[in-house]
């Protein structure tokens, strides 16, 4: 096996990191954390003007595939707002995979400008794991479809030019055979945005569709076909989008943090021995992480869809996070619970954020119990229970 | 095989040994094998190999820790090994002789024994000796993190094969999505470890040293990659023999069942190095050291 990058995807690795180290400023995460919006669309233009995110879709033009992982990888290393730009680049792949003319054009070609945004419309007040029987409804009429329904953890709608919609076109029917996906625009008539807020900063939503109204022209997919579209899209979410070295920011904020802090037993908590330990564990999670999710993207790379791959690194990753993170909040005692913001917050209130965010982790994109699912079943070979 | 062929060997690099060591692991075949390659090849880099260790007729063993008053403790491979290799001080040892002996009765059926120094010959002396040995002992490191590897994944697969023909309440006891999610822990955690070894088998393969930088999560050093693939893989094993063993039910706990020899030998194996505690403390010492690029 051969651990080195090629030379265009290394070349990609040096200008997104040279790029991060120019435009990535202590105020565009300052305001994520302030505003909700995990976003930045200095970062998001800045990069799209270099033309980084263009290499960054699966299979656009001659680029290396690697590429997506790679911009993902080194944003979440880095610490910036990036979910907004991933579930556009998402949906970009998707797009480019199975996406018609129109798409391309009308969406794609501006999803690569960074200055556009999607959000993902799967999941229901009463339908989240159990995906396949969402009710959202969407009827046709003439060249029309007519849809009404609501979507829960739509992060991003208050931002976004389209929305990746899964409906039900056919209730008759077994439950992953008559859904069919749309990417709507979201300035449509019809579409309410309600904020969700959460435990760890980062806003989301609830979005309301009542009559929404679009052309046959907005379908992506076959009619009743869009369960294999989301095939492709949780192939791509997992894994290979960011969201598996969540962990290497963290070490990074935990090591400054312990290079200053005293301990209760004198001298620093950097020459504690247990901590040492876990720092070095949280370095061997950081590459495990790192390695199945390479894995996963050169799965994707080879025209492959990783769904198991991507399971294991999500599952192993998410898993691994929290483990590290309620380890560190405890050895930084009560100042480990202070927040951004607080007088002698351990590492600046970045324990707890991440103590905060870490329970999402094994949630959204597919649980923990979906992934395992997944695995046991394709993987496995074990007998499908459900 | 893993020594070159100008001094009769077969000229592998380390990460041809990984794929073998790893079937060695998956059949948790009693042999010293990772010993052997790792201290013939120590044993070569000086031209000290001689025909019998090359060819095999004599098995060679590595002494994972200092020797303290001409005896080292614990060799892994000590009942076995008619040329032992060994650090005193700061002189590279071979012993001739004194094998095959009596293994300690162990938890991991090893060939475990104590051994003395006596009689032994310097093959190396100084920095160039200790530097070496060092490196014998990441090898060592790296090719035991694949037969934890191999080991791990024929767990699984035992695990995987009593569940689904084991039946309890009507059905197979496989079919519980308890046990189901048990399992489907492990996949991740045995192709994790073997990437793992197997990016560290290609950093030794490497000339000069690489990089160290955890904050950016960008590590090619062969010393600190060997030391994360032994305590990963070892992890990976010994959940993936626990969990097995335990879905086997009181069969796993009979010595009819293969699943009790993987789970003794995966532990032997994870911590004839010493506690995986104490090595993640010397790993800490590497990467925080920050050597950055080379």
């Amino acid at each position: 096996m051969d651990f080195t990058l090629s030379d265009q995807a290394t070349a990609f690795r040096s200008e997104v990191k040279a790029l991060l180290a120019n435009q990535l400023t202590d105020d565009m995460v300052d305001a994520m954390h302030e505003t909700g919006t995990f976003n930045a669309p200095i970062l998001n233009a800045a990069l799209a003007d270099a033309g980084l995110l263009a290499g960054a879709v699966p299979g656009y033009g001659n680029r290396d595939p690697v590429e997506l992982y790679v911009l993902f990888n080194e944003l979440e290393k880095a610490g910036a707002p990036y979910d907004g730009l991933a579930v556009t680049m998402l949906v970009a792949g998707v797009v480019h995979a199975l996406g018609t003319e129109f798409h391309r054009t009308e969406v794609l070609e501006k999803l690569l400008t960074g200055r556009h945004y999607c959000c993902l419309g799967y999941s229901e007040p009463d339908h989240g794991s159990d995906v396949a029987a969402v009710t959202t409804r969407a009827i046709s009429e003439g060249e029309d479809w007519v849809i009404d329904g609501q979507k829960m953890w739509t992060t991003m709608a208050h931002e976004s030019d389209w929305v990746l919609l899964l409906t039900r076109t056919n209730p008759d029917v077994e439950k992953h055979r008559g859904l069919t996906m749309f990417l709507v625009p979201m300035d449509t008539p019809g579409i309410e945005v309600q904020p969700v807020a959460t435990m760890a900063t980062e806003r989301t939503n609830a979005t309301f569709y009542d009559g929404v109204r679009v052309d046959d022209r907005w379908r992506i997919g076959e009619v009743d076909g869009g369960w294999s579209v989301m095939g492709v899209a949780l192939a791509l979410e997992r894994g290979v989008m960011g969201g598996t070295n969540p962990a290497v920011p963290l070490l990074r904020h935990v090591r400054e943090w312990a290079e200053k802090a005293p301990s209760p037993d004198g001298g620093l908590m950097i020459e504690d021995p247990l901590l040492r330990e876990r720092l070095a564990r949280t370095a061997i999670a950081n590459q495990v992480g790192q390695l199945l999710t390479l894995r996963a993207a050169w799965v994707a790379a080879t025209g492959g869809l990783p769904g198991v791959e991507g399971s294991m690194a999500k599952i192993y990753a998410s898993e691994a996070y929290q483990e590290v993170v309620g380890w560190f909040q405890q050895m930084a005692g009560a100042e480990g619970l202070l927040g951004f913001g607080a007088d002698e917050a351990a590492a600046d209130g970045w324990i707890d954020y991440n103590a905060r965010h870490a329970p999402v982790t094994t949630i959204y994109g597919g649980t923990t119990e979906i992934n395992r699912n997944n695995i046991a079943e394709r993987h496995l070979g074990l007998p499908r229970v459900r | 095989m893993g020594v070159s062929t100008q001094t009769g060997g077969g000229g592998a690099n380390l990460s041809d040994l990984v794929v073998v060591a790893e079937e060695a692991g998956a059949h948790i075949a009693p042999l010293p094998l990772v010993d052997h390659m790792v201290a013939s090849r120590l044993l070569a880099t000086f031209n000290a190999a001689g025909d019998d260790v090359v060819s095999g007729t004599a098995v060679a063993g590595l002494a994972l820790r200092p020797a303290v008053g001409q005896v080292v403790r614990s060799v892994p491979s000590g009942a076995v090994a008619e040329v032992l290799v060994a650090l005193e001080e700061d002189r590279l040892v071979a012993v001739r002789g004194g094998a095959p002996l009596e293994s300690l009765p162990n938890h991991a059926d090893l060939p475990l024994a104590h051994r003395s120094l006596n009689g032994s010959e310097v093959v190396a002396t100084g920095p160039e000796a200790v530097t070496a040995y060092a490196r014998a002992v990441d090898e060592w490191r790296t090719l035991t993190g694949s037969l934890l590897v191999g080991a791990a994944r024929t767990a699984v697969d035992l695990g995987v094969a009593y569940v689904t023909d084991r039946h309890q309440f009507g059905r197979p006891v496989g079919s519980f999505q308890a046990v189901q999610h048990g399992l489907a822990d492990l996949p991740g955690l045995c192709d994790g470890a073997r990437l793992l070894v197997a990016k560290a088998a290609w950093a030794g393969d490497r000339p000069g040293d690489g990089i160290v930088d955890v904050g950016d999560n960008e590590i090619t050093d062969f010393a600190v990659l060997a030391a994360m693939a032994l305590i990963f893989a070892g992890q990976a094993a010994v959940q993936a023999t626990d969990r097995s063993l335990h879905y086997h039910g009181g069969y796993g706990f009979a010595e009819e069942y293969d699943i009790q020899l993987y789970y003794r030998k995966t532990r032997g194996w994870a911590q004839a190095n010493g506690d995986p505690a104490r090595e993640c403390g010397r790993l800490a010492d590497l990467l925080l050291s920050d050597r950055g690029t080379a």
